[in-house]
């Protein structure tokens, strides 16, 4: 693990589809409609479903993990959603893309910016995490 | 209908007891693609969001509130954990709002839930900026 400022992660990518939608629903208990009913999401201005917000940070926190190996490690770590991953409803799903870098180092704790991309645009902002080295 | 000013500040009840369980865990890891830890002990960073999300929702169903989760997009969101959520953790989450600001037809409602074990430990603190299209319901 190297935690020279400017350091870049391994890039992850991860598929999201309806039905990892509707698992993470139930296993969060967000059953905002918006994220399972073309119906709900269309009424409210949006495409189509879009992804739980909290799902796609989900995602981060998973590429945070597989950087730095134990959740434990990570003492804050947060974005503003900026953009809806609309999930189309076929097999293939969509796609969310993670890096990140190391932007600073202090006091046993590194700074960590990440970029985080649906179908080559950024959906999330200000995606930032403090990692303990 | 826009929120009430007086809202900034105030502290809601916490959240009934909740006993996370391995079963739980393993759950919300398959359904967002997360590695297990600790022979499926250790929960994925955002798990804590299971029981923000409890407060978040029994503040907007509150009367004077009223608030329809389908008008609500969720506009940030933070974490800073004091340790990952365990299997066998018993947790409240206590909402406190933070701030109010009307913007463009908006509400942004600025949120903290702070997660605490039965026990008084500190888990972890959820921030969240809900955004309520306030020509909805």
């Amino acid at each position: 693990m190297s935690w020279d400022v400017g350091h870049e992660f391994e890039p992850q990518s991860y598929a999201v589809t309806r039905a990892d939608l509707i698992r993470y629903a139930g296993a969060s208990g967000d059953f905002n409609p918006i994220h399972w009913s073309d119906r709900v999401a269309t009424s409210v201005g949006l495409p189509g479903v879009v992804a739980h917000g909290m799902y796609t940070l989900a995602l981060v926190g998973q590429a945070l993990v597989a950087w730095v190996g134990d959740p434990a490690r990570v003492e804050s770590f947060g974005a503003r959603f900026t953009k809806p991953v609309v999930v189309p409803d076929d097999d293939e799903g969509t796609w969310v893309d993670v890096s990140g870098r190391v932007t600073g180092v202090e006091d046993g704790l590194a700074s960590v910016e990440l970029t985080v991309t649906n179908a080559g645009t950024k959906v999330l902002g200000m995606t930032k995490a403090t990692v303990r080295c | 209908m826009a929120l009430d000013p007086a809202l900034t500040g105030r502290v809601f009840a916490p959240t009934a007891p909740y006993t996370v369980s391995r079963e739980k865990i393993r759950e919300f890891a398959e359904a967002t693609r997360s590695a297990l830890f600790g022979d499926g002990d250790v929960a994925p960073l955002t798990f804590p969001i299971v029981v923000a999300f409890q407060a978040m929702a029994e503040f907007l169903a509150q009367p004077g509130v009223g608030i329809e989760l389908r008008h609500v997009v969720h506009g940030d969101q933070r974490f800073e954990q004091s340790r990952p959520v365990r299997a066998g953790d018993t947790l409240t989450g206590t909402l406190q709002i933070d701030s109010l600001r009307a913007a463009a037809g908006m509400d942004m409602i600025g949120t903290r839930t702070e997660i605490l074990s039965v026990e008084g430990e500190h888990v972890c603190t959820a921030y969240a900026t809900l955004v309520h299209r306030a020509g909805g319901a």
